[in-house]
């Protein structure tokens, strides 16, 4: 009930106007293009977080070195560290004062990097469990066979964590859309430019703009569901298929 | 051999360019003008409230919410009910939302023309812009973790030591102190732990709830970008560093508790 009662006053808030109001507050130039960032940055970070996260889940298992346990242990950072430091610390070294004069503050990019610090841990985390329960015989099956390594990842131990990879990308997606603390400090909040739709909506309620920013919630409210549910069936799917 | 090595570099490269280099820098800047300075920026009227604000925020978060979560776990496990699979997808929600429209939601319920909120304006008690609409924003946001490290473990314990103690003649809440509550005690832990570091860090929804009335509704995470919007470098790497040695300590436990959950 805590959860539901106010969710459902945004919706209702969202539509109490009518739909033309709503429909008039979401497709209004700056919502629109803070939507649109919103995805397509998700998009991006979602298919980065995909490959270079079951990278440093392979890395994590199948690899031996020193400070092999140290890496492992700050995988998580992002999620201890509050959103509002994660800003800031990028800002740091990717910012106008930074110290290898790489300023990528107040651009697109920016709204990417900070996305993709906040979801590191998704995806590597996912992966990790599955990789250290695979069985390692039906790999060197595969390679006494013949099988070059790239086939064998292709064919053998990629299949496995399908599944996986899609959870951790879901739960990654749906962090990425919703994301504001780390977004407010390095992009500048340009509007059309480098405004995100949480961005958008803090600030619709700062001026006072209730049912403009319920009506952008909404829509991020949706997002997150059909994200949610369309990956959860897709892994489901995927591990129908295998078996 | 050669693949591995660059796997391997990629891993740590990517590892190093996102997260150890730049929360080094933070560290770096902080302390960059000496202990003296950090010290003085953490001690000022501004700083030291918002301390203990968030100090008291968690206070009070984390015992509710964990209260809150053993006993949410025990009725999704040990019960069945109709709505139940509705009650466990809305212990989930607050993950999947935005901590802004967490905010928002709140605002349109207590806030001024909110559902209740004119009633309790009137009745002289004020709720957004105030710390109770911030420790709600803090409880909501902080809210599934504690049931979800506890259902697993409830799952796995099952039963019977819980019926061997109630047919001893225990009563339910015998059974539950000197039974269930010790088996599920690192589940619990580690939840606390969850919970404790988001209560800490939450920005978005205790801001949105907050006015940033600075001396007064202005949490650490606040303070952190209000001296960044005064140009205030060194004080908000300064506050910065604060709440990341808070998290730094929160991945050490769950360091120490997540080997403790297998025995």
């Amino acid at each position: 009930m805590i959860a539901l009662i106010p969710l459902s006053a945004v919706v209702l808030k969202s539509t109490d106007r009518g739909w033309d109001s709503f429909w008039n507050a979401v497709s209004s130039p700056q919502a629109w293009a803070a939507l649109r960032l919103t995805l397509i940055a998700s998009v991006v970070v979602v298919i980065v977080n995909a490959i270079v996260g079951t990278v440093i889940a392979w890395v994590l298992v199948r690899d031996e070195f020193r400070g092999k346990s140290v890496m492992n242990s700050i995988i998580d950072l992002p999620f201890a560290l509050p959103t509002i430091v994660a800003g800031l610390t990028l800002l740091a070294l990717y910012g106008p004062r930074g110290p290898f004069g790489l300023d990528v503050a107040y651009t697109r990019f920016a709204v990417v990097l900070a996305l993709l610090f906040v979801t590191l841990p998704f995806v590597v985390r996912a992966v990790q469990p599955v990789l250290l329960e695979l069985d390692q015989e039906v790999e060197q099956a595969a390679e006494s066979l013949g099988a070059s390594k790239w086939v064998t990842f292709r064919r053998i131990i990629l299949p496995a964590l399908y599944p996986a990879i899609i959870a951790g990308s879901g739960l990654a997606f749906a962090r990425a859309v919703g994301e504001f603390g780390s977004l407010v400090l390095i992009t500048g909040n340009l509007p059309f430019k480098t405004e995100a739709a949480s961005v958008f909506i803090f600030s619709q309620v700062e001026s006072d703009n209730v049912t403009g920013a319920a009506a952008v919630s909404v829509v991020l409210l949706l997002i997150a569901f059909v994200v949610l549910l369309g990956f959860g069936w897709l892994s489901r799917k995927v591990v129908r298929d295998e078996g | 051999m050669k693949g591995r090595l660059g796997l391997r570099f990629v891993a740590i490269g990517y590892l190093a360019a996102l997260l150890a280099f730049p929360v080094g820098l933070v560290f770096y800047r902080a302390f960059e003008h000496g202990v003296d300075a950090f010290w003085e920026a953490m001690t000022t009227p501004d700083a030291q409230h918002a301390f203990w604000l968030t100090v008291e925020m968690v206070a009070i978060a984390v015992p509710l919410n964990t209260a809150f979560g053993v006993l949410c776990a025990l009725v999704l496990v040990r019960q069945n009910f109709r709505g139940k699979a509705l009650l466990n997808a809305a212990v989930d929600l607050p993950f999947a939302v935005s901590p802004v429209v967490i905010g928002l939601a709140l605002i349109l319920i207590y806030g001024r023309d909110g559902w209740i909120g004119d009633w309790l304006i009137e009745n002289g008690i004020r709720v957004i812009f105030s710390t109770p609409g911030m420790i709600l924003a803090t409880i909501f946001v902080s809210l599934p973790f504690v049931v979800r490290e506890v259902v697993p473990v409830l799952r796995e314990i099952g039963t019977e030591q819980e019926q061997a103690a109630e047919t001893l003649g225990a009563s339910p809440l015998q059974t539950f102190f000197r039974i269930t509550l010790p088996a599920i005690r690192w589940g619990v832990a580690y939840g606390v732990v969850l919970t404790t570091a988001r209560a800490l860090g939450e920005f978005g929804a205790v801001s949105i709830v907050s006015g940033k009335l600075s001396g007064q509704t202005e949490t650490l995470t606040l303070l952190v970008e209000n001296r960044f919007q005064r140009f205030d470098l060194a004080g908000a790497y300064a506050a910065s560093v604060v709440l990341a040695i808070l998290a730094l300590l929160t991945l050490l436990s769950m360091n120490l508790l997540r080997p403790k959950e297998g025995r």
